[in-house]
């Protein structure tokens, strides 16, 4: 499955231009479940992108840890969730040099939540690559009670914190890598439109 | 163009046999806008018939709203501005100055700042000093100059380990693979100077994995001189010569024709003017155009870019 093309929206919604070999220069590599296959295409481009780097998956349920551990990468490690890999990353991240290549590939809630954590160390944009793989599940901030639902696919969908009925929108906030949601029923509560599977 | 003041110059000092440092104060004491760390303001000189207007940036307390400090290094092959403000200026001159524009501003997500200064090239820094000093935020200067008459900021800089200078006369030369290796996530470049050290340390960015976001620059640049040409303009089909010591737009001013501006040294975009017929080479200066629009030869950044063969035509 290659990179997911999104459909040209507001300028804030994230488009993902793929991932490039930087070479053998330091990095660390981020993936999440069909992010994998996203790495493995870029180890084929050029395999000297594995000798300096740190290599974290997050399978949620993929079946490529395997293959992605035999790559060869300087470090690899597994972690069950994308919350429990946040303190390998974050130091990682925090001990990194300028120089060091960000390779992110999967879903949108790992790849926003990881870049927001980037920008707030002071990387520019610039210096971030990233690649959509698998679910077009979107990372959704309710902005009424600021809680995250994660893999959202559907619109309207139910807040998981505040239990609010929510708009989706292509509205993304880079600082906290989550797209906002808006109470769908607040002037005629209950009149909810039907729901839909988002697309890409 | 910018909003202008009518200031008075109180303070003529030379730092070094080619460097002077210049204070500007409003004639009745009035407070002057104040302005952020990088920032220039372009002054005007009635130099006999033309009118020059040269940008020079601020090296004083940013948050010093009682006068505006520039430092001019005299340029012996310029076009003649700096001379002008060597040999005429002096105490109780008044000259109008624009207020405060900054193109070369400290990066506020930047975590670490890195400062690369060659010759007058020195001259954002100081005020950029001041700033990262009210922020305190972590940062280290690397000065290179090629000698100690050149090096004016050695009077102006604070003592600080953060500091380090190059004296190339001296036989020290900044190495910049070192500077640009082992930085700390978050940092950010920031290099002012002669072309050959902003590409220079460009370069080595691009070769060490730096991302182009985290690199800053600001070309020391006016214009330069060079050999008399003729434009026309294609709306009234008159024509302008340019003499060898004018830049285009100094010419187009000269002839009463409106160009906006700012920055005067090819950097803000501001003065960009569509080319309606060129037969003949444009000398691209600016650092505004992309290759590609340089080699079309349909647009023409007047602040900078001079002309050499047998036809210009400019799109007013
Ligand atoms: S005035 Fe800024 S580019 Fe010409």
């Amino acid at each position: 499955m290659p990179n997911t093309s999104f459909s040209p929206s507001i300028e804030s919604r994230p488009t993902y231009a793929g991932l490039v070999p930087q070479g053998s220069a330091p990095s660390i590599m981020i993936a999440d479940a069909e992010g994998a296959e996203a790495i493995m295409d870029l180890a084929e481009r050029d395999a000297a992108v594995l000798d300096q780097a740190h290599l974290i998956y997050i399978p949620k349920g993929a079946k490529f840890g395997s293959k992605l551990a035999e790559l060869g990468a300087k470090g690899y490690h597994e972690e069950a969730s994308l919350d429990a890999a946040m303190a390998l990353i974050n130091r990682l991240l925090g001990s990194a040099h300028m120089g060091t290549q960000l390779y992110l590939a999967g879903s949108e809630g790992m790849m926003g939540r990881v870049s927001a954590l980037a920008l707030s160390l002071g990387l520019p944009l610039d210096a971030i690559q990233m690649e959509h793989r698998g679910s077009i599940g979107r990372p959704m901030q309710c902005v009424h009670c600021k809680g995250v639902t994660q893999d959202v696919t559907t619109d309207p969908f139910t807040c998981s914190h505040c239990g609010l009925t929510l708009f989706v929108r292509d509205h993304f906030s880079r600082r906290l890598g989550v797209f906002q949601a808006v109470c769908v029923d607040a002037e005629t509560p209950g009149v909810v439109p039907e729901i839909q599977e988002i697309t890409a | 163009m910018s909003k202008q003041m009518m200031l008075e110059v109180t303070e003529v000092e030379p730092l070094t046999p080619l460097v002077t440092r210049f204070r500007f104060e409003h004639p009745e004491k009035a407070p002057l806008p104040i302005f952020s760390g990088g920032a220039h303001v372009v002054v005007e000189m009635p130099d006999g018939e033309m009118l020059r207007r040269n940008a020079y940036s601020l090296i004083s307390d940013p948050n010093d709203a009682s006068g505006y400090e520039i430092a001019v290094r005299r340029e012996e092959t310029g076009r003649g501005g700096s001379r002008y403000m060597h040999s005429e200026v002096t105490p109780g001159t008044r000259m109008r100055i624009s207020v405060p524009t900054n193109l070369f501003a400290l990066d506020p997500r930047a975590r670490k700042h890195v400062l690369i200064a060659g010759g007058i090239g020195i001259t954002p820094f100081l005020s950029h000093l001041r700033q990262l000093d009210l922020l305190q935020q972590p940062f280290e200067l690397h000065y290179a100059a090629r000698s100690r008459d050149e090096a004016a900021g050695l009077k102006l800089l604070p003592k600080s380990a953060r500091i380090h200078v190059q004296i190339s006369d001296e036989g020290n030369r900044m190495d910049l693979g070192e500077i640009l290796t082992d930085q700390p996530i978050g940092t950010h470049v920031y290099v002012c100077g002669p072309e050959g050290l902003i590409s220079a340390v460009l370069d080595a960015a691009a070769r060490h994995g730096w991302p182009k976001g985290a690199l800053h620059s600001e070309a020391f640049a006016s214009p330069p001189p060079g050999k008399p040409f003729t434009v026309t303009l294609a709306k009234s089909g008159r024509t302008i010569e340019v003499s060898a010591s004018q830049s285009l737009l100094e010419a187009l001013e000269a002839a009463k024709v409106e160009i906006d501006w700012s920055c005067r040294g090819g950097a803000c975009g501001r003065c960009e003017t569509k080319v309606a017929a060129c037969d003949g080479q444009i000398e691209h200066n600016d650092h505004w155009l992309s290759r590609d629009e340089r080699a079309e030869q349909k647009k023409i950044m007047p602040c900078m870019s001079r002309f050499t063969g047998a036809a210009l035509v400019l799109d007013l």
